[in-house]
């Protein structure tokens, strides 16, 4: 799930690093994510994971990282699985 | 809760007062001069009034934010720039509080604004950054021994020359990235402001707001702890829209009644007749209670949603929101300012009649101005890409 994340991640938020360089608790607002790109990253994660987040998790601090992205993730499959 | 309650509403009544009997009288002569309303803000600082939201433990009246609200709606009804002035001072004093995350060089400054009644000023928007908020050009540089610099190209100030302090917003360090911000305190002392320009504009004019270079050095624990964008989306940009939008609910209904003052008396001269006037009071009317309605909403759904889960207010769809909030009551205070003129007619049009709406349409125009309307739509288009219940 990481790579795909990754692969969104350098496909949509028009970081001015490498995403590979980034660990997966890097804050990608601060290695240079505006909120625009966010957007698209958000609209490129639902399309690639065939999901739909919620509102309650459409905010900074769901997307601030892979971790963290891979957790709301996660969290949305095992919702969709029960 | 009866004293809390109790001491909204002498902080109201406080308020009230001084609109009535200080900033009504030195309103025209403000305007006219583009002079700041020194007389208005000597006596909100003679009642505590610049302290009023700062929390009991640390000595202020820890009055609610509605009431807060309520006193931006009550100087807006009698002089829109110093309803400005203490709406922007008030923002700043409620990121801090709301923000300071137990900061111990913050909660004494929150002791000192409490003792000296000092005046907050903000530095948000930079040259170059096209009105986006979000982003900083100038940053925080390392200076040595636990002190920081930095030099910031600001296109406005509001009250910069008067305030005895300024929150200003800087990238963290010179290497972060233009959205990796902090917010930096600094005093009357540590700070320079340079005027890069006149201010003679079309409304709020007493508000003194020239474009500046601000240069200050200070130490390192003035930069408020919170990540900026947080600070951001929580407090400032929220609490802005509604204060903001309070104060031009209280203009836009002071050029009601004044609409209705002149009906009544054209109705007085003129018994049993049926006045065109009338009929467009009675338009103007709706229009009016419309933009109340939005601007209270919104204030209702900031308190639930901070007393709830503050981190809500992150969500796009609150920002949307709030965001929404700024345009609609933007648009529409100058619209019923505007319908108040069509009411009065040339009396209406006159500088020196009761009835005088002419400072209340140039002050309400510079609402879609203030983070400008097109700036928020573009964030908008982008949040309703993804928000789902909007």
């Amino acid at each position: 799930m990481h790579d795909e994340i990754r692969q969104v991640i350098s496909e949509h938020a028009r970081l001015p690093v490498d995403v590979q360089t980034l660990s997966d608790d890097a804050d990608l607002y601060e290695a240079g994510m505006t909120s625009h790109a966010s957007v698209n990253v958000m609209l490129g994660l639902e399309d690639r994971f065939d999901i739909e987040f919620p509102d309650r998790m459409l905010k900074r601090s769901v997307f601030e990282s892979i971790g963290s992205i891979a957790a709301a993730l996660s969290e949305l499959r095992t919702e969709a699985a029960v | 809760m009866n004293v809390s309650v109790d001491q909204d509403q002498a902080f109201i009544d406080d308020v009230h007062v001084i609109a009535e009997e200080v900033a009504a009288k030195n309103a025209d002569a403000v305007d006219r001069d583009a002079r700041f309303p020194v007389e208005t803000i000597a006596a909100l600082r003679e009642k505590q009034a610049l302290s009023a939201f700062v929390p009991g433990e640390l000595g202020g009246a820890g009055v609610s934010f509605e009431a807060i609200a309520g006193a931006c709606y009550e100087l807006g009804r009698h002089c829109g720039a110093s309803a400005m002035v203490f709406a922007m001072h008030q923002i700043q004093v409620a990121t801090i509080v709301r923000h300071l995350d137990d900061a111990p060089w913050f909660e004494d400054y929150l002791r000192e604004l409490v003792g000296e009644q000092r005046l907050i000023a903000s530095v948000t928007s930079e040259v170059g950054t096209g009105g986006d908020m979000a982003r900083s050009i100038a940053s925080v540089e390392p200076a040595g021994d636990g002190l920081g610099r930095f030099e910031k190209q600001a296109p406005t100030v509001s009250y910069g020359a008067y305030a005895d302090d300024l929150l200003t917003t800087l990238r963290r360090s010179p290497d972060a990235e233009p959205g990796d911000q902090v917010c930096v305190l600094t005093h009357k002392g540590q700070h320079t402001l340079e005027p890069t320009g006149s201010w003679d504009p079309l409304g709020m004019r007493g508000t003194c707001s020239p474009g500046n270079v601000v240069r200050a050095e200070l130490p390192l624990e003035q930069i408020l702890p919170t990540q900026f964008a947080r600070v951001m989306n929580e407090s400032m940009v929220p609490i802005s829209h509604i204060l903001w939008s309070h104060l031009w609910l209280g203009i836009s209904s002071d050029a009601f009644d004044r609409a209705r003052t002149f009906v009544r008396a054209a109705a007085k001269r003129k018994p049993g007749e049926q006045l065109p006037a009338a009929i467009r009071l009675s338009e103007l009317m709706s229009e009016l209670s419309l933009l109340r309605a939005e601007v209270h909403s919104g204030l209702r759904e900031f308190v639930e949603a901070s007393a709830e889960d503050r981190s809500r207010l992150s969500e796009m769809a609150t920002i949307l929101r709030f965001n929404n909030l700024k345009i609609a009551a933007s648009e529409q205070a100058p619209r019923v300012c505007q319908g108040a003129l069509g009411v009065c007619g040339i009396v209406g049009f006159k500088n020196d009649t009761p009835f005088s709406v002419g400072r209340h349409l140039r002050d309400t125009m510079s609402a879609c101005l203030m983070v400008a309307n097109e700036r928020i739509h573009q964030t908008n288009a982008s949040l309703l890409l993804i928000a789902k219940e909007v």
